[in-house]
């Protein structure tokens, strides 16, 4: 082999003084970092992703890991990944995989619009002490409201309205399918939005039995393999989302590795035992919009008209007037998931490399549907790459009415984002069906842990609100005169629609 | 902090302006010197089925001439003249306040603009977001606004107010914290019959005035409560909600109260709110509406502004101080304060 092994990414060491050779770190490491021999536990460096389990378990904090241990020789061009996609493409001849979201070090737009507090000439608005509103309704709303007056003198609504989802906090989870991920991990976000009052997506691998009890929070997805769909799901679900595209992936399908299709996720998405899940990369009924709109009034007729219809694009450098033009179909909200977006698995290059971010993509959907009027017949869900409520209360204000967090709901039952999704070895029993990883997730102990983070971010979003003087958050969305824009070019200032910091 | 005025003789038995004046200037501590305006209804009724444009003008060459050109293309100026003022030394004329009473042409309303009142909402649109050195700052009907910068006497006495007979008033005392001080700045905000007096400052006005720019309308004022004319102009005018709706719109119930209510009372509550969301006015305000057919006051959905209302006969007083509505009328009866984003409103007797 000409090219050699690469330098390994991580160093894992164990002090020995510390160590009570318990052995914990052997059991829980799924990529085989650790094993015996003789008396002595001896460590594999190479095979570490820094997934941080045995750092977590070890009882006596033994363990240190340093990222790079030897690092190539600095290049401002040539890079070390440069590198070693290259080395790696070279020896493979294939196309890199990777999970999670995009890792190129591109400036976050969140971290650079500001938030805005009240001053004496307006109360800030104590949610201790006042009510503060954060229910939302996603769906069509009608553009006005006709009333009657019946013959008694009273006065009636006359306009119907189109069936909505109704949201105690404007915090969804995102789709991430079973099959992905583990059914133990799908149960405990199912079982943390029925107590928080919010909604989660099945993803494309179809609803599991075992989520049957939580199916009127779930929004049952139908993508471009249509795994697990009939109408008995149709039927279960809250709300359908059709999937056309993934931030982390535009333009291409699902990828499910066959490692990860054991009996229960072949049963559940309809698919044989042990293959590769590729979803195909456009829908084949759907080659333009008109296309879009038929099936979205099939699914709609399925179901008799009564579930909400979402459409998810990833955003793309389009995406306005394609939202606009979903927004004159019959769906009842868009579903945009900006470049961040997260992934069990996908080309690196497609992950890196395509598409804009979300912040970009929500301004320039929320103006355009303005500027043609629409704003009120569908709702705009934001996902990709929201860490926390600060990064919630900017999309909102940015003209969101709510999002969809993934990577946030997993790093809650464990994820340390390590980017190893794909290969079926997570070792928090999240991206994985091995039976021994997936029962290391409690569900009840990993709903408390997914709950209790809705309601941290709830709690925090209604002292942002309270503290700009708003008890409602119909009053925060799409007001971006409570954001400034801190170190944003003029362009992206214009874009965002937000003034500069001083402004 | 801000002291407003409202007030409406049922019947339509005019009031001059002089006890309006005493009444605002009782609230000087609410204002800082920065602005006063008065509104009032009813006031030119030789001119009645004129719209009277009064008009800000810098100088009286390029903006006057634009204005001209573009109202002689909408229409029929049937009068036009300077707005009679006095010198005030606390006043600083920078602005020529000019009056127009002026008729659209039916021969130019179509699509769009179907109605004389779309035509005069597009002319002062255009006109206060192009033409440079000109501010239609008033464009109802029989009626008229008045406002400058200085303290409510001075701007009273500028304008002669007590030349005036009104069967609705509103009156404003400003202390400027989010806006410059400036004539169009000061309040009354008016859009054809549309004027609101606002006590408080707009949270939400992102919000609100994005959503009102979806239907045409250009917030030029550089103030909150431009929005307020806004929104009741597409809600009561356009949508032809009553104006208790406008208000539920407004300063809705909070979702725990509309879960207790009745079904239907429930069902309509909620499509008001999911319908209207964009229109909700958060922040601290209280407000006086004047409408072709009466007033309108209300505050924000916790109450964070001062509101009192007082009655006599076929009077009804709105105001910010009680004191205030006592020097309009020594006589009132029945004072009290109004519950949260409840509305009061006054209608003429038909």
């Amino acid at each position: 082999m000409t090219l050699g092994s690469v330098p390994p990414k991580f160093k894992v060491s164990i002090d020995r003084d510390q160590c009570m050779d318990c052995g914990r770190c052997i059991e829980n490491c799924s990529y085989g970092v650790y094993r015996r021999e003789g008396d002595k536990i001896l460590i594999e460096s190479r095979k570490c992703t820094a997934c941080l389990r045995c750092v977590a378990m070890c009882p006596r904090d033994a363990i240190t890991l340093t990222e790079k241990p030897v690092d190539y020789r600095s290049h401002p061009v040539w890079t070390r990944e440069a590198r070693e996609d290259i080395i790696n493409q070279a020896r493979s001849g294939k196309i890199i995989l990777s999970g999670m979201g995009n890792a190129r070090d591109l400036p976050i737009i969140y971290d650079r619009l500001l938030l805005d507090a009240c001053q004496v000439t307006n109360p800030s608005i104590d949610p201790l002490r006042e009510p503060m509103e954060l229910r939302t309704y996603i769906g069509k709303k009608p553009s006005k409201l006709n009333f009657r007056k019946t013959e008694s003198g009273d006065v009636e609504l006359e306009t119907k309205l189109a069936p909505n989802l109704k949201l105690d906090t404007p915090i969804m989870i995102g789709h991430m399918s079973f099959g992905a991920i583990s059914l133990n991990s799908q149960l405990s976000m199912a079982k943390a939005v029925a107590e928080t009052g919010t909604f989660m997506g099945t993803g494309e691998g179809g609803l599991h039995k075992a989520l049957y009890p939580y199916q009127d929070h779930m929004i049952v997805q139908v993508a471009s393999g249509r795994f697990g769909v009939n109408i008995d799901y149709l039927e279960r679900g809250a709300a359908i989302e059709i999937k056309i595209g993934q931030g982390a992936k535009p333009g291409i399908g699902g990828h499910l590795p066959g490692e990860k299709v054991n009996e229960e996720v072949s049963k559940t998405r309809m698919i044989p035992l042990g293959s590769d899940a590729i979803s195909p990369a456009p829908h084949h009924d759907i080659y333009s919009i008109e296309d879009l709109v038929q099936l979205i009034r099939s699914l709609k007729e399925a179901t008799e008209w009564k579930k909400p219809v979402f459409v998810k694009i990833a955003a793309v450098h389009n995406v306005a007037p394609i939202a606009a033009g979903i927004a004159r179909s019959s769906a009842d909200a868009v579903v945009i998931d900006g470049f961040r977006g997260g992934t069990g698995a996908a080309p690196k290059v497609f992950r890196d490399h395509v598409g804009i971010p979300i912040e970009a993509a929500i301004a320039s959907v929320d103006q355009k549907l303005r500027d043609q009027g629409v704003r009120n017949e569908i709702s705009i869900i934001a996902s990709g790459g929201i860490r926390n409520s600060a990064d919630l209360a900017k999309s909102i204000a940015l003209g969101a009415d709510a999002v969809y967090v993934g990577t946030a709901a997993l790093v809650a039952l464990g994820c340390r984002v390590c980017g190893n999704c794909y290969r079926n070895l997570c070792p928090w029993g999240i991206a994985t069906q091995r039976p021994d990883l997936v029962s290391r997730i409690d569900p009840e102990a990993g709903a408390a842990q997914v709950s209790n983070l809705i309601h941290g971010w709830t709690l925090e979003l209604s002292e942002l609100m309270g503290a700009a003087g708003i008890n409602s958050i119909e009053s925060l969305r799409g007001n971006r005169d409570r954001l400034r824009g801190y170190m944003l070019d003029e362009g992206m200032l214009k874009i965002l629609d937000v003034l500069p910091a001083g402004a | 902090m801000c002291g407003i005025i409202g007030f409406i003789d049922r019947t339509k038995s005019r009031m001059d302006g002089s006890s309006i004046k005493a009444a605002l200037s009782l609230m000087n501590e609410r204002g800082s010197g920065d602005g006063a305006g008065y509104a009032a209804y009813g006031i030119y009724p030789e001119y009645a089925d004129c719209y009277a444009l009064h008009v800000f003008f810098d100088n009286m060459a390029e903006p006057k001439a634009k204005v001209d050109e573009i109202l002689k293309q909408w229409g029929e100026i049937v009068h036009q003249e300077e707005i009679p003022t006095t010198p005030q030394p606390g006043i600083k004329k920078v602005h020529i306040p000019w009056r127009y009473f002026f008729k659209p042409s039916e021969d130019l309303m179509a699509g769009r603009m179907a109605s004389e009142n779309d035509v005069v909402m597009h002319i002062v649109m255009q006109v206060n977001a192009y033409v440079n050195g000109a501010t239609i700052f008033s464009s109802g009907k029989n009626m008229g606004v008045f406002k400058a910068s200085g303290w409510p006497e001075d701007v009273a006495n500028f304008y002669r107010i007590e030349d005036y007979k009104g069967y609705i008033w509103l009156a404003h005392n400003r202390y400027p914290t989010n806006s410059p001080g400036w004539w169009g700045g000061a309040h009354p905000f008016n859009l054809l019959n549309w004027s609101v007096v606002h006590n408080g400052e707009i949270t939400s006005y992102g919000t609100n005035q994005r959503y009102v720019e979806e239907y045409g309308y250009k917030c030029t004022a550089l103030t909150d409560t431009e929005v307020v004319a806004y929104l009741f102009d597409l809600l009561g005018r356009q949508h032809e909600l009553s104006h208790e709706m406008v208000v539920k719109a407004l300063a809705p119930p909070f979702w725990d109260d509309i879960d207790r209510m009745p079904a239907k009372e429930s069902e309509l509550n909620k499509a008001v709110r999911l319908t209207y969301g964009s229109a909700l006015m958060n922040g601290p305000f209280a407000i006086v509406v004047g409408t072709e057919d009466g007033i309108v006051g209300f505050t924000d959905r916790i109450k964070l502004r001062p509101l009192v209302v007082g009655e006599n006969g076929d009077r009804l007083y709105i105001s910010s101080e009680e004191a205030a509505i006592r020097t309009l009328d020594p006589e009132v009866k029945n004072i009290y304060t109004p519950r949260a984003g409840e509305p009061i409103i006054g209608r003429f007797i038909e």
